[in-house]
């Protein structure tokens, strides 16, 4: 893999979730699936991260979150949508304040079902976006050489 | 080299010109003409300052003793001197502060005594040598330039401060006969003389913090008052001492001669008027006096004059145990000063705490009284005498804009004020970055201690480098920060003020670029003359590498500047949490409302504030000064 | 010459050794906790990306200081190669340090002007002992030039061990490790996002960790200079003590929490005056 996939770096963010699919992405740096082996860092900051993961149901509030947390990441970046609520919206589908899954509000390259998602879902979700990423990457350096 | 006259008969004229200035300022009226009589005269003063300085270079720099017989002016002295006291009597009787009234007559009358009993020899009264006119070139240039600077102040302070009388004419007034009296002072040679210098440096500053004639600025002044005269009370028991045991007058002869009491007692009067502790608080005090004020007497000139007269007796000093005092007081007030600067926000109370923290370092270095130390003292001396009565009008000009001087306030202060932004900073690197001045010195300073096997003022240099970091870095970055505010200031600095900062500026600059010539050619023959030999303290190799510092730090950013400009970077909104309401000033709070974005400096208050460690300090310092008093006094009787 | 190979190796082969050892660390670290951890070269492939990726930046002077910050961090590390005065080098590695604090500040942000704040505490923190140690050596070997300490008949370990001691307690700061790793941190999700380097992304994060690998070759030369003596015997000692003091520290990383200012700053101020202080005081009557 190229240099890119070889170093993703993880922002999480929760756009409504009951914390279920949270606590598996956290599961994920745990030593059990220790996903540092892949160079993977969750870094808290949208500055330095590549791959935005997002849980839950985007609601009005975290809309203009999203959208401007997404702005503050560099290109070429990918977004997994982690958990059937940031897919769909899951069962919060037809709430009053939900307005659905993430990609009402910014693009998404993977989507990861579950309720909860699994960690090796998530994992496989991560793996399959560092594809993506190595693309965007191509396309980014050609738009600007 | 053909032999020229010295042309000394500037001398008298020098101190005159400004008494003269003096004289007349207060019967102007109009604030246009008074501004006219103020530059002619501080341009005069300068003038004088330069011509004196040129003709005695012209002469080959020669070591000049002046005036043997003065029958006539030493009486006029003399009633000058009852004049001080009876003004000192008056005021303490209308503002009830007894107590000083006792300290000014006593030394007044001992000194009418001791000239009556045993009057000493004919001899020179005045010496004009390197220190000396290092000093005078100081107060001419620096005093100078701040009283230009003050015409345009001090119409934008009482535009501001409308509840306060305007007594413009009396303040510049002040300031030039304290700048005559700062010439008398360091020209004199004479114990007697210096010390009629030393009580009107003492008086006008005194008459200075009570400008406004608040009940603080009545208390502040009375507060200084005491302690300056304790100081002085010190200089007339010298002066007596030294006239009925050595049967001379002459600050040389008493040094070479060595003579305790006289010595110890000086230096008691050095450290008042230098603000070190346990006396430090009377500067503190002082910032409550308009900024012209505090630039010039109360960190550039005046409080310099303690350092100097420390100086000047440190050939004495060296080894003495009254050496071993000084050194540890001045260590001690350099980190403690620095310690208590953090928990300030006052930017002006910064600059005092800093203030006496510098000048404790100098006075350190005095103590020790070894060429090294005495080289960094002096070089010391030069850079903070000019950065720090920047930094002063710096604050006092924002201040004037802002309507405050509180460091909080002065928050992105680059994108609102950015001509004195960039004053401030280049007076903020001065003062601690590598590879400015004021570090260098330090530097020198710390190997000196080494050298002189004085471990402690080691543990006060590295533990005071620290805190003093802390205070300045803290401060600059408040500046730099690029905050955009909805609030329009107007930048209402007048010309003349900023002539004056620019001035200061480019000598702080020139002075770090031309380090190597200002100290072979200005410090090496000081230390030549105080001590008669002088060896290289900085090697060339050490030069060099400061040179290559200096270009580094000027031409780094410089060039980083040039090489980003090109790089194409998207900008975007700070991170608040995605939370930012998009102009990186507000943020949306938990109620869905916007909220102002207000970020605040550290100031540790419990830890490094005023009301902690002030009375401990004061409490050791005046432990270590009167048992150590007793033990050299007691020791020598 | 010999000042001038030294310097030029600083310059090209410090940011690969740093990176190795960075690499090292986080492959240490994880097997102190049980997992696999990342290659070897891992932080290669993180700078590789870093510099790849889209410039993003909240405003145009963040750049310039931290580049100012870089280069004044490869000049103090090039003094001490070059065999140049020690405290001089102190001297600018606060400076270079203070490039960093005002690229954060320059920010106004919530998050990089809390850890710029924390920063500056850091650096007081260290300070007291960087200057001391650089007393010690004058004490110990009668020179501040790092080109004579070198050449001396013995290790100044042996006349000063209370030196090694207090720098190895505050080299953790330099490192940004536990648990004093207080202004930003190489592990994630923390109170205040990435501290010092919230708004650092793309290049200008690699500049950054670009002169972090040159602080930490830095570090490590000054302990070398402990154990470097005229014998050549001393330079493998040298090397050696240095793997091992990087690695006392991961492992005081991996064993600790993060503490509040005020036992960082309580803990340096009086290990300093019980290592640095008393060694030096001792220092100062034999000789």
């Amino acid at each position: 893999m190229a240099k890119l996939a070889k170093s993703p770096w993880l922002l999480h963010y929760d756009g409504s979730s009951c914390n279920g699919c949270d606590i598996e992405v956290l599961a994920c740096t745990t030593p059990v699936y220790d996903i540092e082996r892949f160079g993977i860092i969750n870094t808290g900051d949208p500055f330095q991260a590549d791959i935005l993961l997002i849980t839950g149901g985007i609601n009005h509030q975290s809309e203009a979150v999203v959208k401007q947390i997404y702005s503050q990441m560099p290109d070429p970046k990918v977004v997994v949508a982690v958990g059937i609520c940031a897919c769909t919206g899951g069962v919060f589908k037809d709430c009053y304040n939900i307005k659905g899954g993430v990609d009402t509000v910014i693009p998404v390259d993977v989507y990861v079902p579950g309720c909860a998602a699994r960690p090796q879902a998530i994992i496989d979700g991560v793996v399959k976006a560092l594809e993506i990423l190595q693309q965007k990457r191509e396309a980014f350096l050609a738009r600007r050489a | 080299m053909g032999m020229q006259i010295v042309p000394f008969w500037l001398v008298p004229i020098l101190i005159l010109w400004p008494v003269l200035a003096a004289a007349v300022l207060p019967l102007v009226r109009s604030a246009r003409a008074r501004g006219v009589v103020v530059y002619a005269a501080a341009a005069g003063v300068m003038a004088l300052a330069a011509a004196l300085l040129g003709g005695w270079l012209a002469a080959g720099a020669p070591v000049i003793t002046l005036y043997a017989d003065t029958g006539g002016v030493d009486h006029l002295m003399l009633a000058g001197e009852l004049f001080l006291m009876a003004l000192i009597i008056v005021l303490s009787v209308r503002y009830r502060q007894y107590p000083v009234i006792l300290l000014s007559a006593a030394q007044t009358g001992l000194l009418l005594y001791t000239e009556q009993t045993w009057p000493a020899a004919g001899a020179f009264h005045m010496q004009i040598d390197c220190l000396t006119m290092l000093m005078c070139v100081i107060a001419a240039f620096v005093g100078g330039f701040i009283c230009i600077y003050a015409v345009g102040y001090m119409k934008a302070y009482h535009r501001h401060h409308a509840e306060y009388a305007d007594r413009s004419g009396f303040f510049f007034s002040m300031l030039f006969l304290f700048l005559g009296a700062m010439f008398g002072l360091v020209l004199s040679e004479n114990l007697i003389w210096m010390y009629f210098f030393w009580e009107v440096t003492s008086v006008i500053s005194f008459l200075l913090i009570g400008y406004t004639r608040t009940e603080e600025a009545v208390h502040n002044s009375f507060r200084a008052l005491w302690m300056n005269l304790l100081g002085g009370l010190g200089f007339a028991i010298a002066i007596a001492v030294a006239s009925a045991t050595l049967g001379t007058v002459q600050l040389g002869e008493v040094v070479a001669a060595r003579a305790v009491i006289p010595i110890a007692m000086l230096s008691l009067a050095g450290l008042t008027k230098s603000a070190q502790l346990p006396f430090s608080s009377w500067l503190l005090g002082a910032m409550v006096a308009p900024t012209p004020s505090s630039a010039l007497l109360h960190s550039a000139t005046m409080v310099k004059a303690g350092v100097y007269l420390l100086i000047r007796l440190a050939p004495a000093l060296a080894g003495s145990a009254t050496g071993m005092t000084v050194a540890f007081i001045g260590g001690f007030t350099f980190i403690a000063a620095s310690m208590m600067a953090i928990a300030q926000n006052d930017g002006k109370k910064v600059l005092a705490f800093s203030t006496v923290s510098n000048l404790g370092l100098i006075v350190a270095c005095a103590g020790i009284g070894a060429e090294e130390t005495i080289w960094a003292a002096v070089l010391l001396m030069i850079f903070h005498s000019v950065s720090k009565s920047m930094l002063f009008q710096a604050v006092g000009a924002i201040e004037n804009c802002l309507g405050s001087r509180d460091i909080e306030s002065m928050h992105g202060l680059l994108l609102r004020l950015p001509a004195l932004t960039y004053i401030m900073g280049v007076g903020i690197a001065g003062m601690y970055l590598a590879p400015f001045g004021m570090l260098i010195s330090k530097w020198v300073a710390l190997r000196a201690f080494v050298d002189a096997d004085n471990y402690l003022l080691v543990i006060f240099i590295a533990y005071g480098s620290a805190t003093t970091m802390l205070y300045w870095a803290k401060w600059l970055c408040k500046l730099v920060a690029l905050h955009r505010t909805k609030e329009q200031v107007t930048d209402v600095t007048h010309r003349d003020q900023y002539l004056s900062m620019l001035v200061h500026a480019g000598s702080t600059l020139l002075l770090c670029l031309l380090f190597p010539l200002l100290a072979t050619r200005v410090v090496d023959p000081i230390i030549m003359e105080l001590f008669g030999e002088a060896h290289d303290v900085l090697s060339m190799s050490v030069l060099t590498t400061m040179a290559v510092m200096l270009v580094s730090v000027i031409f780094v950013p410089a060039l980083m500047f040039l090489i980003t400009r090109s790089a194409h970077s998207q900008i975007v909104p700070i991170y608040m949490g995605g939370a930012n309401e998009g102009d990186n000033t507000y943020f949306v709070n938990s109620y869905g409302e916007p909220e102002h974005l207000y970020l605040s400096n550290w100031y540790l208050r419990f830890d490094f504030g005023m009301r902690r460690l002030m009375r401990p300090s004061v409490i050791v310092a005046t432990g270590v000064l009167v048992v150590m008093l007793c033990v050299i006094v007691g020791g020598a009787v | 010459m010999m000042p001038v190979i030294s310097v030029i190796a600083y310059l090209a082969l410090a940011p690969f050794a740093g990176a190795l050892l960075d690499g090292l660390d986080r492959k240490l670290a994880a097997r102190m906790q049980g997992r696999k951890g990342p290659p070897l070269l891992q932080p290669f492939y993180d700078l590789g990306k870093l510099f790849s990726k889209q410039m993003i930046a909240v405003n145009r002077v963040q750049i310039l200081l931290n580049l100012s910050y870089l280069v004044f961090l490869a000049i103090a590390g090039s003094m001490l190669f070059a065999g140049a005065d020690i405290l001089m080098c102190t001297f600018l590695l606060s400076t270079a340090d203070m490039f960093l604090v005002m690229a954060a500040s320059c920010d106004s942000s919530p998050f990089s002007t809390l850890g710029a704040g924390r920063e500056m505490i850091q650096m007081m923190a260290y300070e007291p002992l960087v200057l001391l140690m650089a007393v010690g050596f004058y004490l110990a070997t009668g020179t501040f030039h790092v080109g004579e300490i070198i050449r001396a008949p013995a290790c100044a370990v042996i006349a000063m061990p209370g030196f090694l001691l207090g720098f190895i307690f505050i080299t953790a700061i330099k490192l940004r490790k536990s648990p004093f790793d207080l202004s930003t941190s190489h592990h994630a999700h923390q109170e205040m996002v990435k501290g010092i380097t919230t708004e650092m992304s793309g290049p200008a994060l690699g500049i950054v960790t670009v002169a972090e690998y040159y602080e930490i070759v830095l570090m490590l030369g000054i302990v070398a200079l402990f154990f470097l003596n005229r014998h050549w015997w001393s330079w493998p000692l040298a090397v050696a003590a240095c793997l091992l003091v990087y690695f006392l520290e991961v492992l005081w990383d991996n064993v600790s929490a993060r503490v509040k200012w005020d036992t960082l700053l309580g803990s340096c101020w009086v290990a300093t005056l019980l290592t640095g202080g008393l060694n030096g005081l001792i220092l100062m009557f034999v000789r």
